[in-house]
């Protein structure tokens, strides 16, 4: 199975509407939704549950007041400040190290594992779909983005899947290392403004650091000409493949209003036509067809 | 002083935008520190003009191993939450991009084999815009995993002496967002009538709410029916401060580097109003 992987950098480019509808043109493909913080994928899509599972976040200290004598030593051992001085926790500022919990004179600490999230495995359209949802404000979302590809890489081998198709969360720190590993190709979509391209290129030179294939999209292409066009040659310079160029239309932002994708809301128009050409490159990638029109 | 954080749960709803436009317009009277929390992906700096910048380095903790005195034992694997370090017979590996660094390997080392070390995650740039307008910024290097340090560092920045200090957040509802909005007097959440902007707004009115942060909303890229959200501030009984309008033109600017503060007349107003 092939896993090509949607990232952005920055938010708000478009990556999930395009991401679903070029979903919408295949139809036995599997996908995964790795923004777990804001998953939106499945608003497009339109799931049905098949299987959840509950994920157990990182570990977080319980003070056993009867045996605690207040003498201080989590507090001054903890690395993060999040002991006070009538030792008691502040869930925001603990990251889970457990280091007060060994250092415990009087053994007074147990770290105990929450519930931090779910994952879902469920049916689409196009075949089926692996996501979750971290709960609000919760750490470790790359252990959850870590979990979901573990189930689609599962999926994928048990029936046979030969593309998977996933959702990048934004940024480059802990969920989009996560997300990048194992997959064959990367797709950044950008857009041509000064803030698109800053963070394109940061986002490249991470898929770079972990040795990770890439090609671009870029979306709202007619909003700035002469950044369109310093793109093209900046890509061309690093030998980096534009696979698609998609005009800036108000034709995304109405189909989502209707929770469509651009090709159920507008399939003969020239968005749908760049996201078309997308589809197909991605699946010449992985040796599949789309689906029949009709 | 007043802190106020600029959040969304969605990436790309306005935040920089937003952040930028109020800072313009309050520096005009008042002292006013911006600061770019988003240190994954740090635009503000390129919309603006930055005067006298000085710029540093971020470092955060790594364990130093004497493998001279390292017998093996195997403890510092043992303790570490995070499985960042790996002992084998004759060498200890060290995972730099799991570490969180919270010193405890250090602290259980029976030899003493192991002590304070430092590796650089990034940079911080402080700097001004004119008088009044004091700007910020850290960035992450590429391939590290954590923005919290980073993030924390900024913060020290805050002299005191702001009336304002205004924290553009990072996207998204987790662990970089919750540090950077967590200690603010009030945040804004800008999201966009679409039901993505709706389904991660909730999110992040959720994160909110479980840190008891009192929240506004403002309406970027708004249109004739903005009911999708109005709906829901209306039920959840959150005020929306202000609207930005869809504008091709604003986002032409925007694709240059401008923002024009006062580009949409009576914006300016409704957001000084609710901030003065
Ligand atoms: S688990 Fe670690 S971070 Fe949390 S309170 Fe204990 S020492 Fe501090
Ligand atoms: S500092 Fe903490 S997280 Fe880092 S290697 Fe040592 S024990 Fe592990």
């Amino acid at each position: 199975m092939k896993e090509v992987l949607v990232i952005s950098g920055k938010g708000g480019t478009g990556k999930t509407s395009i991401t679903a509808a070029v979903a919408e043109l295949f139809d036995n493909i599997l996908l995964a939704d790795c923004d777990v913080d804001a998953p939106d994928l499945h608003m497009l899509l339109k799931p049905r549950i098949i299987e959840t599972d509950i994920f157990m976040g990182g570990k977080f200290p319980i003070i056993d007041r009867d045996l605690c004598i207040k003498c201080g030593t989590c507090r001054e051992v903890c690395g993060f400040g999040a002991i006070s001085e009538d030792i008691v926790v502040d869930p925001l500022a603990c990251e889970g190290c457990a280091v007060c919990s060994w250092n415990c004179p009087q053994e007074a600490i147990t770290m105990i594992q929450k519930e931090a999230g779910r994952r879902y495995y469920s049916e689409v359209g196009p075949g089926h779909m692996v996501h979750a949802l971290l709960k609000p404000g919760e750490e470790n979302s790359g252990k959850l983005v870590a979990e979901v590809k573990k189930k689609a890489n599962a999926i994928g081998e048990e029936k046979s899947y030969k593309l998977l198709i996933t959702d990048g969360p934004p940024g480059i720190g802990c969920p989009v290392i996560a997300s990048l590993s194992g997959v064959d190709l990367a797709v950044v979509v950008t857009e041509p403004t000064k803030s698109g391209i800053h963070d394109m290129e940061r986002v490249l030179a991470t898929a770079k650091h972990f040795k990770t294939p890439v090609k671009v999209v870029i979306n709202k292409a007619d909003l700035n000409e002469e950044n369109t066009q310093a793109l093209r040659e900046g890509l061309a310079e690093k030998d980096i493949e534009v696979m698609a160029e998609v005009p800036y239309s108000r034709k995304f932002t109405e189909a989502l209003r209707e929770a469509k994708t651009i090709v159920e809301y507008a399939p003969e128009s020239e968005e749908s036509r760049a996201v078309r050409k997308i589809a197909e490159a991605i699946g010449e990638f992985a040796g599949i067809g789309l689906k029949e029109k009709g | 002083m007043k802190k106020i954080a600029i959040a969304s749960g969605k990436g790309g709803t306005g935040k920089t935008t937003l952040s930028l436009m109020l800072s313009q317009l309050l520096s005009k009277d008042k002292k006013v520190r911006l600061l770019d929390s988003d240190v994954e992906n740090p635009d503000c700096h390129l919309l603006l003009d930055v005067v006298e910048q000085k710029s540093r380095e971020i470092n955060v903790f790594k364990p130093l191993i004497d493998l001279e005195k390292c017998t093996f034992c195997g403890k510092c694997q043992e303790v570490c939450e995070f499985n960042c370090l790996l002992v084998m017979p004759k060498d200890v590996m060290y995972f730099k991009e799991l570490c969180h660094p919270c010193r405890g390997c250090l602290l259980v080392c029976p030899e003493g084999a192991i002590s304070e070390g430092e590796r650089k995650v990034g940079y911080l740039h402080t700097g001004k815009i004119n008088e009044n307008f004091y700007f910020d910024y850290a960035i992450m290097d590429v391939g590290e995993a954590r923005a919290n340090p980073l993030i924390e560092e900024l913060k020290e920045g805050i002299v005191g002496d702001e009336d304002y200090v205004i924290i553009d957040a990072p996207p998204g509802a987790n662990c970089p967002m919750v540090e950077a909005v967590r200690d603010s007097d009030y945040t804004v959440l800008v999201t966009e009538p679409t039901p993505f902007g709706l389904y991660d707004l909730k999110i992040a009115v959720g994160v909110l709410g479980e840190l008891g942060l009192k929240c506004g909303i403002v309406i970027n890229r708004s249109e004739e029916d903005d009911g999708i959200i109005e709906d829901y501030a209306e039920s959840a009984g959150l005020e929306i401060i202000a609207k930005i309008p869809f504008s091709r033109e604003f986002a032409s600017l925007y694709s240059k580097g401008i923002i024009e503060e006062n580009f949409f007349p009576g914006l300016a107003d409704d957001l000084l109003e609710f901030f003065s």
